[in-house]
């Protein structure tokens, strides 16, 4: 077997260390090297989209990127999505419109949405559906995660507004 | 008049049961802190791998495991040796009967490789990537036979047969050859051939259904650890912890106390999870190599290895005058069962005409074995299937009579006091409460556009009740925790916490659910057959009651008062003495501090088979668009009514309901296994199996039709299964309208659509 590589890296702000062999995921090294588990393993072929994550501001499945990928670069999980203990709008908008069930695409989907609208705040239903098109939830049958994500849409428009 | 006959039967006003509040396990689970089946690592921690058979249909001659085992940082393989060569037994652990012996060689074949995925060894060792390598140096010799996965090949008088002991039962006579058919099934009713002979009109049809699987999003996962003194531990993502106790200990041959089991979360199982296929592996691994051992499923093993459901034929036949009264219905169904007996046509006969109030009908069920994984439950088990065959021979009729679809479900419709096809007699049922609902809901007489078609279609599910734990604890601060024996699939801690809630007379936000391990609360089965906010949810509620009940006295004891003189009243004892007028109520708070004096902490436990689960019924309407020049057919709108009982947390209710269409807009349009000519699966993953994503669907609307279950302390009936079984139909239905012809084979996807489109 091939020797281990040192990455250094930037994980949700902080500086991390990991050592990775060349095979291993992005996903794998996340979970496993830096315990950060919110990003999951539904298929590991990037057709699912439970490990979203992140990669230098690009949404990327990280089942798809090899972890010594990650050398120098700043990668976002889902366990930096929540802020100085204050939940984001769109985590808030799950909560408050049961848009999960049992969870397990619910990190992979807030990551996606938030890459949505920091992309574009005012999407439409649609552009909402096509953008999460690759993030399989099984549990909801999808409606009331576009109602939640179009709703925290709808109120961080209102709070950029307020701070203009 | 007496007193007693004023005393109203209104139950006071609910203050939190019929509320939304934000889920106890929200935060943890928008946070990535939830911990799933694979999220747990434990110290000095193995890997498990599965050597799994490449052919559908073998003998297995001989497995080497020389090679495999001279690896460095292989530390133990186990193959069917290691395990304790079961008899043929049913038992009542999972959501129906398993025969351990079967469930046994599921896990770990013995003799023979029955479908492409068979586990034949397993491997632990340091790394993934050493155990992997391990299992390809595994070698195996196989006598490769010949497969049967088409149902009614398999049926066929020359199919090769899977197992030499399997002899059909249910027929009048036992034959005098093994075959794939492992028994047939019978309800009957009246007089067929007069039913027919009075008919003006009749239909029939055969449909067919692919097997499909409940596609969790979380593949299979477990971390079990076994000790020098062979006490066992696991953590692992299932829709019940004393499940996999009993399938372990079984299997293992262990005793049910030397195994404990702690739940992880459960990312999504639709009655897949159900049963096991890793556990018991990881432990005897853990057995042999003194270290745990994780094993986790890859999405190819989950298709190829887990539980889908089966594929299917359905003939239907119906007769009915010309006003729209049937009198007579046959149905017959061809379930595969995968591997071994045990497919869901039993609950699809007992469920194919359960809408309908019959003098004269019989429905036939076949279990068939095949070369295909053995099914696992899936929502509603068999329910879909054999209502997508009647349901679309309902809608035939219903053009044939010139009939509106909901008035000829309405006029044949059951209703309480009706003795159900399956059995037992109907009663507080909502039935035709949800077809009026449907009737006048805005969706069924909005226009449609040119091209599109609308399609109605009805569903039914028993609902379950069976056996449950609860435990209630007030806390010194008079806050409470909940525990209950039930992993929380999707949402029950907060139907928990909120029924709790309601008879404490505390906010939702005061009581904690927890899920407890099977050393830390008593025997409940697994959640599954929508029984947990039923059936847990009674446990729950008796043990609130009974906690109440305790209150009184302690209260009594505090303002020496006799108990019947205190009401519990929004949290609070209040005196009912008007001599003592003036004493202030005394809030569960003040109580639990002063528990000390009143005879100690206060709590409560309640184990229950709870009966009395109300069956529930579904009517959805569905409007489709068929992109003419794919084929492709999207859902544009969507209306599912459902009788719900009492809807304890409506949201999610509501989240079932629409989670049980997509997935059966799934099984209508696109999803399906698809085998090559050597028995292998050709699209074990998410690409190729394409379940439904976020821009397929439109909104999904729904209605909640509240007809109350009285057995329940608050009404609820089941509501996570009936949404699944009307879609097929429905989606199919709708298709007919646009365009013009009856498709009859499941999926109705694009090719098969613009075949048909081209053949117009």
């Amino acid at each position: 077997m091939s020797k281990r590589t040192h990455i250094s890296a930037t994980v949700n702000g902080d500086p991390v260390e990991f050592l990775t062999a060349p095979s291993t995921t992005l996903l794998d090294a996340l979970r496993d090297e830096l315990q950060l588990t919110g990003a999951k393993e539904g298929c590991g072929s990037g057709d699912c989209g439970a490990c979203s994550v992140m990669l230098d501001g690009r949404l990327v499945c990280s089942c798809l990127v090899l972890a010594v990928e990650a050398e120098g670069r700043r990668v976002e999980t889902i366990e930096g999505m929540a802020e100085g203990g204050q939940l984001h709008p769109l985590q808030q908008k799950f909560l408050e419109h049961a848009a999960l069930q049992c969870g397990f695409c619910t990190p992979g989907l807030l990551v996606a949405a938030k890459a949505l609208l920091d992309a574009n705040p005012d999407p439409t239903e649609t552009e909402a559906r096509y953008w999460l098109a690759g993030n399989l939830c099984r549990c909801t049958g999808y409606d009331k995660i576009i109602r939640a994500v179009m709703d925290a849409a709808a109120d961080l428009r209102q709070a950029q507004r307020v701070i203009a | 008049m007496t007193d007693v006959m004023e005393k109203p039967a209104v139950k006071p006003e609910l203050k939190v049961v019929g509320t939304r509040p934000v889920r106890p396990d929200g935060v943890d689970k928008v946070t990535g802190r939830a911990a799933y089946g694979a999220d747990l690592a434990l110290p000095g921690m193995l890997i498990g791998k599965i050597k799994r058979s490449p052919h559908a249909h073998a003998r297995i001659v001989s497995i080497d495991v020389r090679k495999a085992r001279a690896l460095p940082g292989v530390k133990a393989i186990v193959t069917a040796d290691d395990f304790p060569d079961l008899a043929s037994q049913e038992y009542e652990a999972g959501e129906s009967a398993s025969n351990l012996r079967d469930l046994s060689q599921n896990v770990m074949a013995r003799s023979k490789a029955l479908y492409k995925g068979h586990a034949l060894a397993a491997v632990a060792a340091t790394s993934a990537a050493i155990a992997q390598e391990a299992v390809d140096l595994i070698e195996v010799t196989y006598e490769v036979m010949p497969h049967v996965i088409d149902v009614e090949a398999a049926m066929a008088p020359h199919a090769p047969v899977l197992h030499d002991h399997l002899y059909t039962e249910g027929l009048d006579e036992r034959p005098k050859l093994p075959s794939n058919i492992a028994k047939r099934n019978r309800l009957e009713r009246g007089d067929l051939d007069e039913g027919f002979a009075k008919a003006e009109v009749i239909v029939e049809g055969r449909y067919t259904t692919q097997a499909v699987h409940q596609g969790y999003i979380e593949p299979h996962a477990c971390v079990c650890s076994m000790s020098e003194d062979g006490q066992g531990q696991v953590w692992a993502s299932s829709q019940g912890q004393f499940m996999i106790r009993t399938y372990c200990a079984k299997i293992l041959g262990l005793e049910i106390a030397d195994i404990r089991v702690t739940p992880a979360e459960i990312g999504g199982g639709f009655g897949g999870k159900t049963t096991v296929y890793l556990e018991p592996v990881a432990l005897a691994l853990s057995r042999q190599s003194g270290a745990p051992v994780k094993m986790v499923m890859s999405r190819e093993d989950v298709f190829e290895a887990t539980g889908p459901t089966s594929g299917a034929v359905i003939q239907v036949k119906l007769g009915a005058t010309r006003d729209g009264r049937i009198t007579a219905a046959e149905v017959e169904l061809k379930y595969q069962a995968g591997a071994f007996p045990g497919s869901p046509v039993g609950a699809g006969s007992m469920t194919a005409l359960a809408c309908y109030d019959l003098e004269n009908f019989r429905i036939t069920g076949w279990d068939v074995v095949t070369n295909s994984p053995k099914v696992a439950a899936y929502r509603a088990p068999g329910a879909p299937i054999s209502a997508f065959g009647v349901e679309s021979a309902m809608d035939d009729l219903a053009r044939k009579l010139s009939m509106d679809p909901i008035a000829l479900r309405e006029l044949n419709g059951v209703r309480d006091g009706v003795k159900a096809a399956y059995g037992p007699t109907f009663h507080n049922i909502g039935y035709l409460e949800s077809l009026k609902a449907a009737k006048e809901h805005p969706h069924y007489s909005a226009p449609l556009a040119p091209g599109q078609g609308r399609g109605v279609a009805v569903g039914f599910w028993f609902n379950v009740g069976g056996e449950s734990t609860a435990t209630v604890h007030v806390n010194e601060d008079g806050g409470a925790v909940v525990a209950t024996g039930n992993p929380d699939i999707g949402g029950s801690r907060a139907s928990m916490a909120m029924m709790a809630a309601e008879v404490l007379g505390l906010p939702m936000e005061k009581v904690r659910p927890i899920v407890a391990d099977t050393a830390s609360i008593g025997f409940s089965m697994l959640t599954g057959g929508s029984r947990t906010t039923f059936a847990t949810g009674m446990a729950v509620t008796q043990a609130a009651e009974k906690i109440v009940v305790d209150l009184k006295r302690r209260a009594g004891l505090l303002w020496d008062l006799p108990a019947d003189q205190i009401e519990w009243r929004d949290g609070a004892a209040v005196c009912l003495d008007p001599s003592k007028e003036g004493l202030r109520p005394m809030p569960l708070a003040a109580i639990a501090a002063q528990s000390a004096k009143t005879g100690g902490p206060i709590g409560a436990e309640v184990s229950l088979n709870a009966q009395g689960a109300g069956p529930g019924f579904g009517v959805h309407i569905c409007d489709v668009e068929i992109d003419r020049e794919t084929g492709n057919v999207s859902v544009v709108r969507y209306t599912a009514v459902q009788d719900v009982g009492k809807a304890i947390h409506p949201a999610y209710v509501e989240g079932q309901i629409q989670g049980g269409v997509a997935q059966g807009v799934g099984w209508a349009l696109n999803e399906e296994y698809v085998f090559d000519g050597d028995g292998q699966m050709e699209n074990p993953g998410f690409l190729d199996y394409r379940v439904p994503v976020a821009s397929d669907l439109p909104m999904i609307d729904t209605v909640m039709v509240e007809v109350p279950n009285p057995r329940h302390p608050f009404g609820a009936k089941g509501v996570g299964e009936v949404p699944i079984v009307p879609p097929l139909a429905a989606v199919a239905n709708a298709v007919r309208g646009a365009l013009g012809v009856r498709m009859h084979d499941l999926p109705l996807s694009p090719p098969k659509v613009r075949a048909v489109i081209d053949a117009l």
